[in-house]
């Protein structure tokens, strides 16, 4: 018996996503009093394994012969991983990646799946985990009725925990498919955050009142070396792109601070938003709704308040 | 081009969350219902598009009860051709996607379109399903789709920015914001809607992996504290000493 966590390099290097996966699977693994295992795949140098080994991995199985491989097959590379080591409970992210490997690996292994999965599980008589559902306005605790388990965990869930541990890196082979989905172009926005990944946001409204006010926006986001961020309403119209829409039908995001700067606080954009750990509204409309879920508010008009805001920054670094 | 589109019912997404018998049920007191936005914005309406350019059908597929009848009749009002209810209760994600398989088995689809997720489970769990119980490429979350020489080309954002993908049909894709714009029903797609086939079907067997036993609701804030406009410096050193956010 054992837990098996996917850790997906991006580029050769280890994302902090796949700490938290490691710190997560090597919990579980105590929890159950068995060792973690990881599975990878393609060519990663041992200085990155060895962070995954610093994260309270055991073991860890690669495939590195694949490269690119596409969601099915690296369903086949974890279940094959899941049966080398016995695998009761197997974690993946729940990035771009793991939404789409994790619910092939519950059908391959008939193995019961909770998505988005937020804290460790509860194994008192059962196997519960929570996760947020109705796009953050609620918490919902499922329990998982097969004997293998697969969860996929919400990111900036778990913080990575080194722990100064070593994992013997082994080569797994078996038949892993071809590959159906290609890759054909990768397009990089330039010098941005990328949103989901981002510790800090900041965000801005219809508040803002045209396009062209961005600026300080962008000047607070560098300064905070935060991702930006805006309403729905602002990308529908076209201020801002769609990939920067944050709310219930655009990005949920769960960063550690979440500035909203001249936006109402909408229902649909507090569930895209309300996993932020600290959240602080600046609007000049003191019943917005977004007051009742923020921690910190500023009452004011933003072109005044976010450049005494940058300045305060600018002094507070020195 | 045969394709098949998979619908979900789901409250409103300005629905005010409550929960009734002991935090095991939605209050669905109140509560709207529509299809859900991913599944109707952008799967459904480009899986319409797709039909409108090249030729072919578009057939919707639901797991529900008859409530669910009139967001399928919504579905085939803004344009789907004809509508396949299984006559059960979704009990979670792989009883759900079973069921859409088994029906998919023997049609021969070229393409089956559905949403990134639902906006009440947030599961993101049924697409990958249906591909490998049918055993068919999956490409998720597709801002961008098209069609041409038997493939599909799909853009999909990645961490700070998109990547291009080509895969064979048969597939499987799933939708997010961007590959279509929404359509809103007209009175002739309304009452064409009526008469359209909405075709009811027994469900197959089988037993669900997960159940929910409890709803909670998140914690409420504290209390908002509020810091004078002029004294940013102050807003600076509370997120540094108190909240520790920088």
């Amino acid at each position: 018996m054992s837990v098996l966590v996917f850790v997906n390099p991006n580029e050769g290097i280890f994302p902090k996503s796949a700490l938290e996966v490691s710190t997560y699977g090597a919990k579980v693994a105590k929890m159950l009093g068995v060792d973690c295992h990881a599975v990878t795949y393609g060519n990663v140098s041992d200085a990155e394994l060895a962070r995954i080994g610093n994260h309270g991995v055991k073991a860890i199985h690669r495939a590195s012969g694949l490269d690119q491989p596409d969601n099915g097959q690296l369903s086949k590379v974890i279940s094959t991983a899941a049966d080398a080591c016995g695998a009761s409970v197997i974690v993946c992210s729940h990035d771009l990646v793991g939404k789409a490997v994790a619910p092939r690996l519950s059908v391959r292994l008939k193995a019961g799946l909770v998505t988005g999965v937020n804290a460790l599980p509860n194994t008192d008589g059962g196997f519960s985990v929570t996760k947020p559902v109705f796009s953050g306005k609620a918490f919902a605790t499922e329990r998982i009725l097969t004997e293998t388990k697969v969860l996929s965990l919400m990111a900036n869930s778990i913080p990575p925990e080194e722990i100064g541990g070593t994992a013997a890196v082994q080569e797994l082979s078996g038949e892993f498919g071809t590959k159906k989905v290609t890759v054909k172009e990768i397009k990089k926005y330039s010098g941005s955050i990328a949103l989901p990944d981002a510790e800090r946001v900041v965000s801005a409204g219809r508040g803002l009142k045209g396009p062209e006010n961005w600026g300080m926006i962008e000047d607070l986001a560098n300064e905070l070396g935060a991702a930006t961020a805006c309403s729905r309403p602002v990308a529908d119209i076209g201020w801002r792109p769609h990939h920067e829409h944050v709310g219930q039908t655009g990005v949920a995001i769960r960063p550690n601070l979440y500035f909203a700067i001249g936006i109402s606080g909408a229902i649909q954009h507090l569930a895209g938003v309300n996993g932020s750990k600290v959240i602080v509204v600046i609007n000049n409309d003191p019943d917005a709704p977004f007051f009742k879920a923020a921690d910190y508010g500023v009452v004011g008009d933003a072109f005044v308040v976010v450049p005494k805001l940058i300045e305060a920054l600018k002094s507070f670094k020195g | 081009m045969k394709l098949l589109v998979c619908i979900s019912k789901v409250p409103d997404t300005t629905t005010k969350i409550a929960f009734t018998d002991g935090d095991t049920k939605l209050d669905e007191k109140d509560v709207q219902f529509i299809v859900n936005p991913y599944d109707e914005w952008y799967a459904l309406v480009r899986a319409l598009e797709l039909k409108e350019a090249q030729g072919g059908s578009v057939t919707t597929i639901t797991v529900g009860g008859p409530d669910h009848d009139p967001i399928i009749r919504k579905a085939l009002a803004i344009g789907a051709d004809d509508a396949v209810r299984v006559d059960a209760k979704a009990q979670d994600a792989y009883y759900t996607a079973f069921q859409i398989a088994d029906y998919a088995k023997d049609k021969s689809f070229d393409l089956i379109l559905l949403g990134k997720e639902t906006i009440d489970y947030n599961g993101s769990q049924v697409g990958g399903m249906l591909a490998e119980m049918l055993d068919l490429p999956f490409v998720s979350l597709g801002s961008k789709l098209d069609i041409a020489d038997g493939k599909a080309t799909v853009e999909t954002d990645i961490s700070g920015g998109s990547e291009v993908l080509e895969v064979q049909l048969p597939c499987v894709i799933s939708a997010a914001k961007g590959m279509a714009e929404q359509r809103i029903p007209n009175m002739r797609g309304i009452m064409a809607a009526r008469t359209k086939p909405l075709n009811v079907q027994a469900p197959a067997d089988v037993t669900p992996l997960t159940t929910i036993t409890k709803y909670t609701l998140p914690p409420s804030k504290a209390g908002v504290k509020l810091v004078d406009p002029e004294h940013m410096e102050e807003l600076v050193r509370l997120l540094h000493e108190e909240a520790k956010a920088i």
